[in-house]
């Protein structure tokens, strides 16, 4: 469903702080997988799923998504794509202050000018899936820790996207959250989406909802 | 279209929300800008209010008035200079008017004194302003005298208080008859304070004007169009010495409202990175903030010019009254014709409205363009 051939990724290029992120890296993800990212800081593991997921573009190489070349997409088809087909799980969560659950989840589909009654009741599906329903009116700062990932992951999901990427998803809950975040996880991929996610923490990468661990260190694939 | 419409609907939403999580923020712009808004819009229909006002009330006036100029100052127009300018064409009517200044040391203010025709004012009877009767606590009936220049005292009987739809122009005036007028200033007979002239056609009021300078060469022709733009010059020199003064303030406010709205924090730096990586296009986060920008600006015009528009023609612009309006003992007490001039509005809009707008999407760009990426680092 997604493959990276010779990724490198550049910071700062021909500056005097240049930083090689990534150094050629070739990947094939199979679709309706769960795939971690494994490494220690700095090891890219980030770097890469802001290219697979359109966020940057590489400084070379050629990413493939679904047999067509994204890398040298303009902004406005990267977006496209991104707002289509991939759905964000960040480590900070990356909730707005100040707004409700709801509409937090419901912005990623503000562009899409579905209507907003259209939004809310997938926004309450969501809600009842992820067991949140009686906060969905609760501005997002009030909840808790799990409560705010569960907000983050039914704005991932709420345009529906093909694949799931999830920064470093447990990095911020205890262990009864994480053991939670990995049963939602297997419900993604009972319902057919393709999950990337990065993480060093073993409940996640030795877990069986994950079916590959890609090793990462210095930029480079390791073995997992 | 729909989906077009539903968007639109999505950001002002959002922006509406936005606008409510920075209440104290966006509060005190709005009022910050809803005062620079009312001062400007006060100052411009007030006065283009009285501009209005002004022209209203001269329509009224001959179009041509001579004075004979004596070393340069206005002197009295001698017997004969009625039948001197003989027919002129295009003059429907000429007649030589009587009026002079009377200073009444009971209010310290000047009145001017006017002789009408015998069938109008009857001797030993006057008629009075509004703002002249009001001081004095005159009515119709009542008797009052006055101590003429040479020490006489003269009573006249009120026979009526003129209208007080007229007070701009007769607030301190005095109507009486040309008996009385002469005898009152002991005015030599014959002899007129100037001549006032009427001609239909507005074409031919200069060539009026440059055959009464041939045939009277010591005489000065005025023009009522001339009075009027001396009328216009008063009233911009007051709007731009009240402008000047409020300068500071003005600009004051300006460069909060600049710093307001150009000044990003770091909040709204990471609110744009979330929204752009979680798929909003950069033209989407700028017509998000356009929105902002123009429902705070469009709420300051409007709330700004109806704030204005109530307090120049309900509470007649109390605040630049005494500036605007000039001083003056006997104060005549006038209500505003309502005159707004479209012209005025899209300036006042274009000059409020517009720089700030630009304001706030000049940083927003900024932090547009950069790499959604950003918050996953």
């Amino acid at each position: 469903m997604i493959e990276l051939s010779n990724i490198k990724k550049a910071f700062n290029q021909n500056q005097p702080n240049e930083y090689w992120a990534l150094h050629g890296i070739d990947l094939t993800v199979e679709a309706g997988k769960v795939t971690a990212f494994r490494g220690p800081s700095g090891s890219g593991k980030t770097t890469l799923l802001t290219i697979v997921g359109c966020l940057s573009r590489p400084t070379s190489g050629r990413v493939r998504f679904k047999g067509e070349d994204i890398s040298g997409l303009p902004e406005r088809f990267l977006t496209d794509i991104r707002r289509q087909s991939f759905g964000f799980v960040f480590q900070q969560f990356n909730l707005i202050k100040g707004l409700s659950a709801l509409e937090n989840v419901i912005l990623p589909a503000f562009p899409t000018g579905r209507p907003r009654a259209e939004l809310v009741a997938a926004a309450g599906e969501l809600f009842d899936q992820l067991k949140l329903g009686h906060r969905s009116a609760a501005k997002v700062e009030w909840l808790s820790g799990g409560e705010q990932q569960r907000v983050a992951i039914a704005r991932a999901l709420i345009n529906n996207p093909e694949v799931i990427i999830a920064d470093e998803p447990t990095a911020n809950l205890d262990t009864a959250l994480s053991k939670e975040f990995m049963a939602i996880l297997e419900g993604f991929t009972a319902a057919g989406k393709t999950v990337l996610l990065t993480s060093h923490d073993p409940l996640v990468v030795e877990s069986s909802a994950v079916h590959r661990v890609v090793g990462m260190r210095d930029g480079r694939l390791v073995d997992g | 279209m729909r989906i077009w419409l539903e968007k639109q609907r999505h950001l002002i939403d959002f922006t509406l929300a936005s606008l409510a999580r920075r209440k104290t923020k966006n509060i005190g712009l709005l009022l910050a800008y809803t005062l620079l808004v009312f001062v400007l819009a006060s100052l411009t229909l007030f006065t283009h209010a009285l501009r209005t006002e002004a022209t209203f009330v001269l329509a009224g006036s001959p179009e041509v008035i001579l004075q004979r100029m004596v070393a340069g100052r206005h002197d009295l127009i001698p017997p004969g200079y009625l039948d001197k300018i003989g027919r002129i064409r295009g003059v429907q009517k000429k007649e030589g008017r009587l009026w002079g200044y009377y200073y009444d040391p009971v209010l310290n203010a000047n009145y001017t004194f006017m002789a009408r025709p015998a069938d109008e004012v009857a001797d030993g009877h006057i008629m009075v302003g509004n703002a002249l009767a009001r001081e004095r606590g005159l009515d119709k009936h009542n008797t009052i005298s006055f101590r003429s220049y040479s020490g006489k005292l003269f009573t006249f009987e009120v026979s009526a208080v003129l209208s007080p739809d007229s007070e701009l122009l007769s607030a301190d005036l005095v109507l009486l008859s040309e008996n009385d007028f002469r005898s009152f200033f002991e005015y030599p007979a014959g002899h007129y304070t100037d001549i006032a002239l009427s001609v239909a056609n507005p074409q031919e009021v200069r060539t009026v004007a440059a055959k009464l300078s041939s045939a009277l060469p010591d005489s000065r022709p005025i023009l009522r169009e001339e009075v009027l733009r001396t009328y216009q010059s008063v009233f911009d020199w007051r709007e731009g010495i009240i402008l000047t003064v409020l300068a500071g303030a003005i600009l004051a406010f300006a460069i909060l409202a600049w710093e307001k709205a150009s000044g990003l924090s770091a909040e709204e730096k990471r609110e744009i990175g979330i929204l752009k990586a979680i798929g909003w296009e950069t033209g989407d986060v700028i017509r998000m903030k356009t929105w902002e920008g123009l429902l705070i600006s469009l709420t300051a015009f409007l709330l700004g010019f109806i704030a204005a528009y109530v307090h120049v023609f309900h509470f007649g612009a109390a605040v630049f009254e005494p500036v605007l309006k000039g001083w003056s003992v006997l104060y005549p007490k006038f209500t505003l014709v309502p005159a707004v001039d479209g012209l005025q509005i899209a300036t006042l809009f274009f000059f409020t409205v517009f720089p700030y707008t630009a304001a706030v999407l000049v940083p927003i760009w900024r932090a547009a363009i950069t790499d959604p990426d950003a918050v996953m680092r």
